[in-house]
């Protein structure tokens, strides 16, 4: 029975996301004001950017958190090249997920072998010594930032200053693909190597798993996704300094709702990006406004109660109901 | 010993320090064969069994599978051409099913998933897990846990199974469908090498015991030859099997 | 650079070292004792330096006088944060490390959000403290009296701590329970009640080194951010878990983060402190007298 279950669930699986996709790319039909737009955007980029470090830290279980290094190396990448040599902020993406790639396989290298809170402070560390060598970095603007230059709104320089809808659905798409591609690994030789990995290593390298190379691949994949999304974070904002790109804050907010929504599951991180970034955003204008911290004080409360009331995440509630409903 | 033995472990010194755990230890599987490894708490077995799956490299001594030297091998590459073990502290994959379990060890035959799921699906009837494979392996009990474990090892077609206390913990009628498993996966074709300490089950069950005392071996034959060696009972089997 | 400045700022980074040390030592202890790392440790120093504050402005009492307030507040405070929320952090079946980190981390945002709330994000010092301005010299060296204070408080609290731990009946109980909490539980010891002890004493500790922080840097809603990942890379270094490779790693850091601000701008002196960090980890990576 097994084989064509499963099956018939990856299928469901497919069509669900399909169903979705064709729905919130109905959205800004409806949704005509530039505040609404600008959540949906970074919704949908979080949702991206969490299923990418879900794919190193839910799947494989090497918890990071220094993906902001990523992330930032994605957003200088375009903005550099574009800025200083007319490179387009394509190229520049690319390049820069490349790049990232590269960076992550030699942390990961230099870290994979260090145990759970050392491997941990390790990746915040190197992140934090990326922040204060940009910090310093005069070519790269050093503390003061770059802003990209005013132009056209067209898609070939990836600059829209007017409207802000192809943003949209370049966040669409790159929610999509990376939902797509952690759909595909899931059923993949990597995939069911990378949870062997995260459950047990000793275990796994006995039945021919070889964890170092799987914890390189994820590590790769996933500081790839992430550089892209950096990329595509400089182009929305069109300026961009260490701070706003690579602060220990964005690891933060690229685990969350992984975390929150279900940590190495398919569905964990849109489902916590879809709960957690429009309460950000919503708290942070009718509260955080006065700077009274109230909005930090709601946050901060959802994360306590969902990370002790649903260990397992968000998505564990669905499967509940589904196995009481069967 | 023929030249031609599935598994050959040469001379095996293994030292920590100034403790030596295997003194010039030599033993040999044939194909098909089910050897039973065992000697009191402390007589050498897990080091000699760490040894045999890759977990260390012995400090001397070299061990041969199937005409070739894989003392350097890593545990992966040692899985790869054949050995299959399983672990006395039961390690499975607990976020995963007890079907995506064994689908890992088949991954290391294939590439393909759908593959793979196949062959996880004629381990687990063979293992009698079947009725289990979409359960979360964290909500099998003990005795499924072990058979979990041989099922994930045999999904990656060895032709030597190195079962770790495998009975241990076991209630007797537990144990019997143990050995049952055991039979029928050397019925297969498969070698089986079991470092044990039940002696009662061990001894029906192998074709050839090796006895460890104090690191070294010091009996092997036929399980009734061995039982009623004298140095085997004086160091091992106590006052229980001469009554 | 002459011998003198060299000798004056390694004397400085030495004295900042032994704060470090008392900063972290209570995460060092937490997590020896019950392998949970408080993400909202940084934001106990920041509740630490408020209350060491409001003493201040309140009741006029001078932060070192105020110290063993403080002390006594974050004792409480941390109890009752470990009955109130890390307790059942840990009763999770799956993810275990990562509700801890996520529980604590969640009280952290909170303490900063009721930090702004309470006290707003402006930035507060103590004008006039007893020490405050006074420096003192030794052998042509001159160390400010708050900081010498702050070292002497360090290296008193850790020796009391090693009286604690080695002598008393609360000590052997901390390392019976730090062993095997489950053996722990069938002698008759209430496991729940040396936790919440445990998490007491760890954030005592850190209270303390509030309090005197609190004397000579600003005190702001967000002040914690900045201490809480030396403090964590401070307890890495030393070995998770073993307080005294916190006096240690606290030592090391100090100096190095001394030394990297002779030879780089000052807005880079943590990147040496990151950097021994790697370095000893990659060596060493259960840190300087980790075990195992």
């Amino acid at each position: 029975m097994s084989a064509s279950s499963f099956t018939a669930r990856r299928t469901r699986q497919l069509g669900l996301a399909l169903v979705i996709l064709v729905v919130v790319a109905l959205l800004p039909f409806g949704v005509k004001d530039v505040y609404t737009l600008n959540i949906l955007i970074l919704m949908l980029m979080y949702a991206a950017l969490s299923q990418s470090w879900n794919i190193l830290g839910g799947y494989c279980g090497q918890l990071s958190l220094g993906h902001a290094l990523y992330f930032g190396i994605g957003a200088y990448s375009s903005t550099l090249l574009y800025t200083k040599f007319g490179i387009l902020p394509w190229f520049g993406m690319a390049l820069g997920g490349v790049i990232a790639a590269g960076i992550a396989m030699a942390i990961g290298h230099a870290c994979f072998r260090l145990a759970g809170h050392y491997y941990v402070i390790a990746t915040i560390v190197i992140a934090e010594i990326g922040l204060l060598l940009f910090h310093n970095w005069d070519w790269a603007g050093a503390a003061t930032g770059i802003e990209l230059p005013f132009g056209r709104d067209s898609w070939v320089t990836f600059q829209f200053a007017r409207n802000k809808l192809p943003y949209f659905y370049f966040a669409l798409g790159f929610a999509a693909v990376t939902w797509l591609v952690t759909w595909k690994i899931e059923n993949s030789k990597w995939g069911y190597w990378w949870r062997a990995v995260k459950d047990n290593p000793e275990a796994a390298e006995s039945l021919g798993v070889m964890v170092f190379n799987s914890k390189m691949m994820a590590a790769a994949v996933s500081a790839f996704f992430t550089a892209v999304g950096g990329s595509f974070y400089a182009q929305f904002v069109a300026y961009i300094d260490p701070e706003s790109v690579m602060t220990f804050q964005f690891s933060l907010l690229m685990a969350l709702p992984a975390v929150l929504g279900g940590i190495g599951t398919l569905w964990g991180p849109a489902l916590g990006a879809l709960i957690l970034i429009p309460m950000t955003e919503l708290t942070r204008t009718f509260m955080g406004g006065s700077g009274k911290g109230i909005d930090l004080i709601v946050y901060g409360c959802l994360i306590m109660v969902i990370a002790l009331a649903r260990p397992d995440g968000l998505v564990g509630l669905f499967h509940r109901r589904k196995r009481s409903a069967a | 010993m023929s030249a031609a033995a599935l598994l050959e472990v040469r001379n095996v010194w293994q030292r920590f320090g100034g403790l030596v755990a295997n003194s010039d230890v030599s033993l040999s599987v044939q194909a098909g064969e089910i050897v039973g490894l065992i000697g009191p708490n402390g007589a050498g077995k897990s080091t000699l069994f760490n040894v045999i799956a890759g977990l260390r490299p012995p400090t001397e001594g070299s061990v041969w599978f199937d005409g070739q030297d894989v003392t350097r091998l890593s545990a992966p590459e040692r899985c790869a051409r054949g050995i299959g073990r399983t672990f006395q502290v039961v390690k499975s994959f607990d976020s995963m099913s007890v079907a995506d379990n064994v689908i890992v060890g088949a991954l290391v035959r294939t590439s393909s998933t759908k593959e793979a799921r196949r062959k996880a699906d004629e381990v687990l009837e063979f293992a009698g897990l079947a009725h289990r494979a979409e359960v979360s392996a964290i909500e099998l009990t003990p005795p499924e846990k072990r058979r979990l474990e041989v099922a994930r090892a045999l999904a990656t077609e060895p032709k030597l199974l190195l079962l770790d206390e495998v009975m241990t913990g076991l209630t007797p009628s537990e144990a019997r469908a143990g050995v049952d498993l055991v039979r029928a996966v050397r019925a297969k074709g498969v070698a089986v090498l079991m470092v044990e300490h039940v002696m009662e089950i061990v001894m029906p069950l192998v074709d050839r015991a090796v006895v460890l005392n104090l690191g070294a071996v010091l009996a092997q034959g036929k399980p009734a030859d061995v039982v009623r060696d004298e140095r085997v009972i004086g160091a091992y089997l106590g006052e229980r099997h001469r009554a | 650079m002459t011998a003198a400045i060299v000798i004056q700022s390694l004397a400085s980074g030495l004295l900042m070292g032994l704060l470090y040390g008392l900063i972290a030592v209570g995460l060092a202890l937490i997590f020896g004792l019950m392998d949970v790392t408080n993400f909202a440790h940084g934001e106990f120093l920041m509740f630490a330096m408020y209350v060491t504050f409001f003493c201040f402005s309140f009741f006029a009492i001078d932060p070192l006088l105020a110290s063993p307030i403080v002390a006594a507040a974050l004792f409480v405070f941390g109890a009752v944060v470990y009955l109130g929320i890390v307790r059942f952090a840990m009763r999770a079946r799956t993810n275990v490390g990562m509700v801890q980190i996520f529980a604590t981390f969640g009280l952290a945002i909170v303490m900063r959000g009721l930090a702004q709330l309470l006290f707003t994000p402006d930035y507060r010092s103590i004008p006039h403290t007893w020490l405050g301005g006074k420096t003192v010299s030794m052998f042509g060296i001159y160390l400010p009296a708050p900081q010498l204070a702050g070292g002497a408080v360090s290296i008193l609290a850790f020796a009391v701590l090693y009286v604690l731990i080695k002598k008393t009946d609360f000590g052997k109980a901390l390392e019976a329970t730090r062993e095997d909490a489950g053996a722990v539980a069938l002698v008759g010891i209430d496991k729940n009640k040396v936790f919440a002890l445990g998490w007491g004493l760890g954030s005592a500790l850190v209270g303390l080194a509030g309090a005197i922080m609190a004397s000579f840097f600003y005190i702001y809603p967000d002040v914690g951010a900045s201490f809480a990942l030396i403090a964590y890379v401070t307890v890495a270094l030393g070995g998770f878990g073993s307080v005294f490779g916190a006096f240690a790693g606290g030592i090391v850091v100090g100096l190095v983060e001394a030394m990297t601000a002779m030879v780089l701008p000052p807005s880079l002196k943590s990147v040496g402190i990151y950097a021994v960090y790697l370095l000893v980890v990659f060596f060493r990576p259960r840190g300087l007298f980790g075990s195992i």
